[in-house]
């Protein structure tokens, strides 16, 4: 850091400090902030964050359905490349899609879709549909957790006119606290990706006229789908 | 409110907030934009609070958790640097707006930098940023559609989360025509969704060629080092992820201690702002491409503004750096209603720019901010941090009119009514005198289309007269069983 940025960042905190009417190196204050950021210490959950399993998987699916995101539950993974083929005909969407190098996702027993082209990599200007796998998801809001990184470049999530993202049935939790507790237990200690991305529908602007259109700069449809 | 011809940065008519306000409201197409607040922004407010019995308790919470924050804002800044760093952030400090334009200028310029894209960024406008990148050689264009809108139209935003608000699409298409000339002239545009189409292949192409995405942030997480956005277009997360330099623009008051604590505020922000449950996306920004990334910027900073921040927090408006910009305020304001957000003529606009604009700008230029409120309480009512607007707008009142900005004749007049009302035999007899005047007067129509001294009111609306007995005089009567239940 420059000289002249610390002694910026000196007077910033200096003058904080003279207007909050305290002294630097407070150890009841610096213990205060200290425990807070080790506890995480979590805000009053609504009840829709607490719901019976099943009552949350319902309300995730309502909320993203409202948001015009689609839901496909398929059993199991086995079923997913065939899942993917048949939505992606029955929405008249090319059949070729961009992935990340998530072994979950390259495992798949994709000869079971033989129509369908893969390719691997970030988004391409050109790509039409790209394909995610989410870490966890919040039913509250129908909101899904996606970590950048080689397995799943960022770039996937907002390029392409079709995003499709895989969830396990299993990760989908209550509230964005339950979910922060899969991703963080999902990453190295304290590691943070690039991006975490949480994801609660399609791209959309109301700024012409106050109405809504879906596709502003990201994807035109959401489709997610949901194994277990 | 236009941009400086020659320098494009905004200058501010806040001093001018009644004629700007006159001027509104006889502009048809501002009062048609307007129009569609009640039905729309309100409306879907209301729905998301119904659909979730906890929002109270979610607001004082909210409340409470930035109170924390701004009381320990020092250390939670010192840990946020510290971990942005350790995350390979480069952090910079900035004291004031020139500070802060000249230190983005330098991150560009050491970058090679020729086009920057920018999402969102309120600070950015506080500061006049784009017209300081123009100034130094830069092209700035900006992503959100609205900002777009505002921008290619030579305008500032009129609103904090829809800052085309008051644009309506006839207006939009007209300035599409007029500046994507590369296009056929006679192509249809007949609804938003043909102009939203237009303006996302016209992006994308800014998106691939930017050297530089500048991105706002809407908190700063001290337990991860990380920034955090919220959009529905995703325009952030491509302006973010596809120019090689990331630079964030924020300020002091957004940082948050944890995850958790951003997670809580969540869920109060946007069903204050748009009425959503929650922004399409939220994304959560730390540090730049890994090595084994495919994508993302090569180097990511963060630029921290003050810009007296520092001081307000000392003073009696502490209680606005709470805010968290959804714009509820203004949405449920009936003067923005009325006015749009130009004629405040800063940065802010609607009951949060009545407090905000006269610590920036002064007393002397935005003091007659405070003013353009009816007292409703309808901002502090929807607020979902529970800053006590109205009783902040009230502080500047008081020392606009210690400062003498109310200007002489208001000054001697409310001199003339306190020096009345402190005696109470003498408020007494002249409201006795004043009521029986105008209710004989009005007797005729039962109000007056004209009244001296009144012309500002009489103007737009008739004054009702008022009964021939004072409120005190009908009350000692009924309780001396004279008058009859009034």
């Amino acid at each position: 850091m420059s000289e002249a940025n610390t002694a910026a960042r000196n007077r910033i905190l200096a003058k904080v400090r003279r207007s909050l009417g305290v002294a630097e190196g407070d150890g009841a204050r610096e213990a205060r902030a200290d425990q807070r950021i080790a506890a995480k210490p979590r805000q009053p959950a609504p009840a829709r964050a607490t719901l019976a399993p099943g009552d949350l998987r319902t309300q995730f699916i309502q909320h993203l359905t409202r948001g015009q995101a689609h839901v496909v539950e398929v059993p199991d993974t086995e079923g997913l490349p065939e899942a993917i083929a048949a939505y992606l005909r029955e929405t008249n969407t090319p059949a070729r899609l961009r992935m990340g190098a998530d072994p979950r996702l390259s495992g798949l027993p994709w000869e079971r879709a033989p129509g369908l082209e893969r390719e691997t990599g970030r988004a391409d200007p050109s790509d039409e549909v790209a394909l995610s796998h989410a870490v966890a998801a919040a039913s509250e809001t129908g909101t899904l957790f996606l970590a950048s990184g080689p397995d799943n470049p960022v770039t996937l999530s907002f390029l392409p006119e079709t995003h499709l993202v895989v969830l396990n049935a299993a990760t989908l939790a209550g509230g964005y606290e339950d979910a922060l507790a899969i991703v963080r237990a999902a990453l190295p200690e304290g590691y943070m990706p690039r991006t975490l991305n949480l994801i609660s529908g399609p791209s959309r602007t109301s700024d012409i006229g106050g109405k809504t259109v879906m596709g502003a700069h990201g994807p035109r449809h959401l489709a997610v789908f949901l194994v277990g | 409110m236009a941009r400086d011809a020659t320098t494009g940065s905004m200058n501010p008519t806040s001093t001018d907030f009644k004629s700007n306000a006159r001027a509104a409201l006889s502009d048809p197409q501002l009062q048609h934009a307007l129009s569609g607040l009640p039905g729309g922004l309100v409306a879907q407010r209301t729905a998301a609070k119904a659909a979730l019995p906890e929002f109270e308790e979610l607001r004082t919470a909210g409340r409470d958790v930035k109170n924390h924050m701004l009381a320990h804002l020092d250390l939670y800044l010192a840990r946020y640097e510290e971990r942005a760093i350790a995350n390979g952030a480069h952090v910079h400090w900035a004291e004031t707006a020139t500070d802060a334009c000249e230190i983005i200028a330098g991150i560009c310029r050491d970058a090679n930098a020729k086009l920057v894209t920018k999402g969102k960024s309120m600070v950015s406008e506080e500061i006049g940023l784009n017209a300081h990148l123009e100034a130094a050689g830069l092209k700035v264009v900006e992503t959100d559609l609205g900002e777009y809108l505002v921008q290619i139209r030579g305008e500032h935003p009129s609103h904090i989360i829809v800052p085309a608000l008051h644009l309506t699409e006839g207006q939009v298409e007209d300035q599409f025509r007029r500046t994507h000339t590369q296009l056929p002239p006679d192509r249809p545009l007949p609804d938003p969704a043909s102009m939203v189409a237009e303006a996302r292949a016209v992006m994308r192409e800014n998106y691939i060629k930017a050297d530089v995405g500048i991105t706002g942030a809407n908190f700063l997480v001290a337990e991860t080092g990380s920034t955090v956005i919220v959009t529905n277009e995703g325009n952030g997360d491509l302006t973010q992820s596809l120019a090689r330099v990331h630079i964030v623009i924020t300020s002091i008051e957004k940082v948050m201690a944890t995850l958790e604590d951003v997670a809580g505020v969540l869920r109060l922000l946007a069903r204050s702002a748009t009425g959503q449950d929650i922004t399409n996306y939220v994304t959560i920004s730390t540090g730049p491409k890994r090595a084994a990334d495919p994508d993302g910027p090569e180097a990511y900073h963060v630029v921290i503004v003050d810009n007296g921040r520092s001081e307000l927090l000392g003073t009696e408006f502490r209680d606005v750096l709470r805010c968290i910009r959804c714009g509820a305020c203004m949405n449920h304001c009936p003067v923005y209603g009325a006015v749009g957000g130009h004629a405040y003529g800063w940065v802010y606009p609607g009951p949060i720019g009545a407090v905000l604009t006269p610590a920036q700008l002064g007393v002397k230029a935005g003091g007659h901010l405070p003013n353009a409120s009816t007292f409703c309480g309808a901002c502090a009512a929807v607020c979902p941090v529970k800053i006590p607007l109205p009783d902040l707008m009230r502080k500047w009142r008081q020392r606009e009119f210690d400062s003498g900005g109310q200007g002489v004749i208001a000054t001697q007049a409310l001199g003339g009514w306190s020096f009345i009302a402190r005696r109470p035999r003498l408020y007494h007899g002249v409201m006795r005198f004043a009521a029986l005047a105008l209710s004989t007067l009005g007797r005729g129509t039962g109000s007056f289309g004209w009244l001296p001294f009144a012309g500002g009111w009489t103007k737009h609306r008739d004054l009702p007269a008022p009964q021939s007995r004072t409120f005190q005089q009908l009350w000692a009567e009924r309780q001396r069983g004279i008058a009859p239940d009034v």
